[in-house]
């Protein structure tokens, strides 16, 4: 039970030292917005819209198959 | 063919603005974070609170290029995925574990230390802010000794096999992977360029604060830890060309010779200073040259052989103590790549037949012929020569930049001690304002010729990029390589200005009072 309070203690001190810190944070906010924007338009617009699944097949052995022969494809040997 | 021409290129094109996008972040935060260190540690070493104040300055600057360059490697990693998924799948987990490790590091480790650097001044103990603000420096430097690892196999694969089966490469040695020569040289290359770079950034912004006569004391104070950190960073990133510049001899003799424009070898050969390459004609014309010096640089021997393009398509190299040597032609190369291509379909092949006897055999002549897979996928030898001009003019822009910037560091170190007057005349201050973009063309310039002179391989004499490409349209490339150019820029314009806002601030109140 000690120990279940000791840690629970550690948590929420770690918690309100983030919590506090971004509140305070002035410059700090422009530069999530900054880096939110990032992530949701690479993440989310350009993987869903442009890059599907690029290896097809549902298993490594599918999969392997497919890159060999997409890489084979470019090969010049006869 | 076209269209895959398209991809190819339009891939790369995307690939390299993204980098150069990266590469503007980094060697910033590289260089501030030990920057920040130094000037904390003299803070809690003398408790002069003014110190306190100085370091809490550059440390937000520090923060705003940290934040600015946080997603932008996650792009590069993602885009490996969708413009170079053949290249991901082939080069498995020994590409994928040291980008894991740096994820993790980067994650774990600077994220933690970091917020204790902006958020616990007051929270915690001097001594626990300096080991955390010296922890943030160093999760830094791990984070890019990971990528550099990573980058460091593609031009210098080793410590793996070939698995036909997965066609995937599979990690034999995780240590020669990490500790591979070429990996360390690139690692303490690229750092100590970074504390070039910060040199040059804490340099460029006091001289604009003497300039506009605000915080003279603070400006003067961390001019002299500008210079000395650049100067230690640029005679380190000197000694540290040099050992590259014999790894590439070693290892990439092609990108040697691109980068010199030497089409022919010979003993003793010189370093061009300044010249025009002419593709054309195959050499490099008005040409500035120092004698020999090309021969020490890549074999410590002024007399050492440096074979030139035509001479390594031929089959001439150099071994290496410098003695020129017989190696395998381009031709042969080629006809050795056929032979591992057709021993890999003959594998695939039996292995549907499930003859395991043929399968033993196609794997032994792959097993011998895999050296020189990549070659496979070329019609002649000069498909496998890099863009000369390239690599020729982003060498001597990188190695000119170098040397002025050492005399920079030098004028500020013998102004910051010697000649105290000079750094109020408004000509030192444009000097040091300007050197600002001209170290970070330096140092983008540096990995312009470290990628496009491997081209055209991702990974060294086994894959080319055209073999390395994503099965995707060349339109959704192009369309995105825009939309990343607009993006990029309206937030690099975003960014700048935060930075120049919160350097306008400084000029405007007392940087040395620490709670400002």
């Amino acid at each position: 039970m000690q120990v279940m309070r000791y840690i629970s203690g550690k948590v929420s001190a770690v918690w309100f030292f983030y919590a506090d810190g971004f509140r305070k944070m002035t410059v700090g906010r422009q530069l999530w917005i900054i880096i939110l924007i990032k992530l949701a338009v690479i993440f989310l617009f350009f993987k869903v819209f442009f890059f599907p699944s690029t290896v097809e097949g549902d298993t490594d052995s599918e999969k392997s198959r497919f890159v060999t022969e997409r890489i084979l494809n470019h090969s010049t040997a006869e | 063919m076209n269209d895959l021409i398209s991809v190819v290129d339009w891939s790369r094109a995307q690939f390299a603005l993204t980098a150069m996008y990266h590469w503007l972040f980094v060697p910033l935060t590289i260089g501030l974070s030990l920057i920040v260190g130094i000037m904390e540690t003299i803070y809690v070493r003398t408790g002069d609170e003014r110190w306190k104040g100085i370091t809490k300055f550059w440390m937000t600057l520090f923060g705003i290029n940290f934040a600015c360059g946080v997603a932008t490697g996650i792009i590069l990693e993602f885009e490996f995925g969708t413009n170079w998924s053949n290249y991901s799948w082939f080069v498995g987990d020994i590409f994928g574990a040291p980008l894991a490790i740096e994820g993790i590091l980067a994650f774990f480790m600077e994220s933690t230390f970091i917020a204790v650097m902006f958020f616990g001044w007051k929270k915690f103990s001097k001594g626990f802010h300096l080991a955390a603000t010296w922890l943030t420096a160093i999760g830094v430097c791990l984070s890019a000794l990971w990528i550099l690892i990573a980058n460091a196999w593609m031009q210098y694969p080793v410590g793996m096999e070939f698995d036909p089966a997965q066609m995937r490469n599979v990690m034999s040695d995780f240590w020669a992977v990490a500790l591979s020569p070429v990996a360390m040289n690139k690692f303490f290359h690229t750092v100590t360029s970074g504390w070039v770079l910060g040199g040059v950034f804490v340099i460029g912004v006091s001289a604009w604060l003497l300039w506009r006569k605000s915080n003279v004391d603070a400006a003067r104070k961390s001019i002299k830890v500008g210079a000395w950190v650049g100067m230690a960073g640029i005679l380190l990133t000197l000694m540290t060309g040099h050992g590259s510049a014999q790894q590439v001899a070693k290892v990439q003799p092609m990108k040697l010779a691109a980068m010199e424009g030497l089409y022919n070898g010979g003993r003793g050969t010189g370093l061009v200073a300044v010249g025009i390459v002419d593709t054309e004609k195959e050499d490099v014309t008005c040409k500035i040259e120092f004698p020999k010096m090309l021969s020490f640089l890549a074999y410590n021997n002024f007399d050492a052989y440096v074979a030139g393009i035509n001479d390594i398509i031929a089959g001439n190299g150099a071994d290496a103590a410098g003695q020129p040597v017989n190696t395998v032609s381009y031709a042969d190369r080629i006809a050795l790549g056929k032979e591992a291509h057709k021993a890999l379909q003959a594998f695939n092949e039996a292995r549907e037949a499930g003859n395991e006897t043929e399968m033993a055999v196609a794997r032994e002549v792959l097993s011998s012929t895999y050296p020189y897979f990549g070659y496979g996928f070329f019609e002649k030898a000069e498909d496998a020569v890099p863009p000369v001009a390239i690599s020729f003019y982003s060498f001597h822009i990188m190695v000119a930049l170098g040397g002025y910037l050492l005399l920079l560091f030098a004028a500020m170190l013998w102004l910051s001690y010697r000649k105290t007057s000079l750094l109020e005349k408004p000509w030192v201050h444009w000097i040091a304002i300007i050197s600002i973009p001209l170290v970070w063309i330096c140092s983008e310039a540096g990995w312009v010729l470290a990628e496009v002179g491997r081209q055209p391989w991702t990974i060294q004499d086994i894959l080319p990029v055209n073999a390395a490409i994503s099965s995707i349209s060349s339109s959704s490339v192009k369309l995105t390589f825009w939309m990343f150019a607009v993006l990029f820029t309206i937030l690099l314009v975003a960014e700048i200005s935060i930075m120049l806002r919160q350097i306008a601030k400084a000029s405007h109140s007392d940087i040395e009072s620490p709670n400002k």
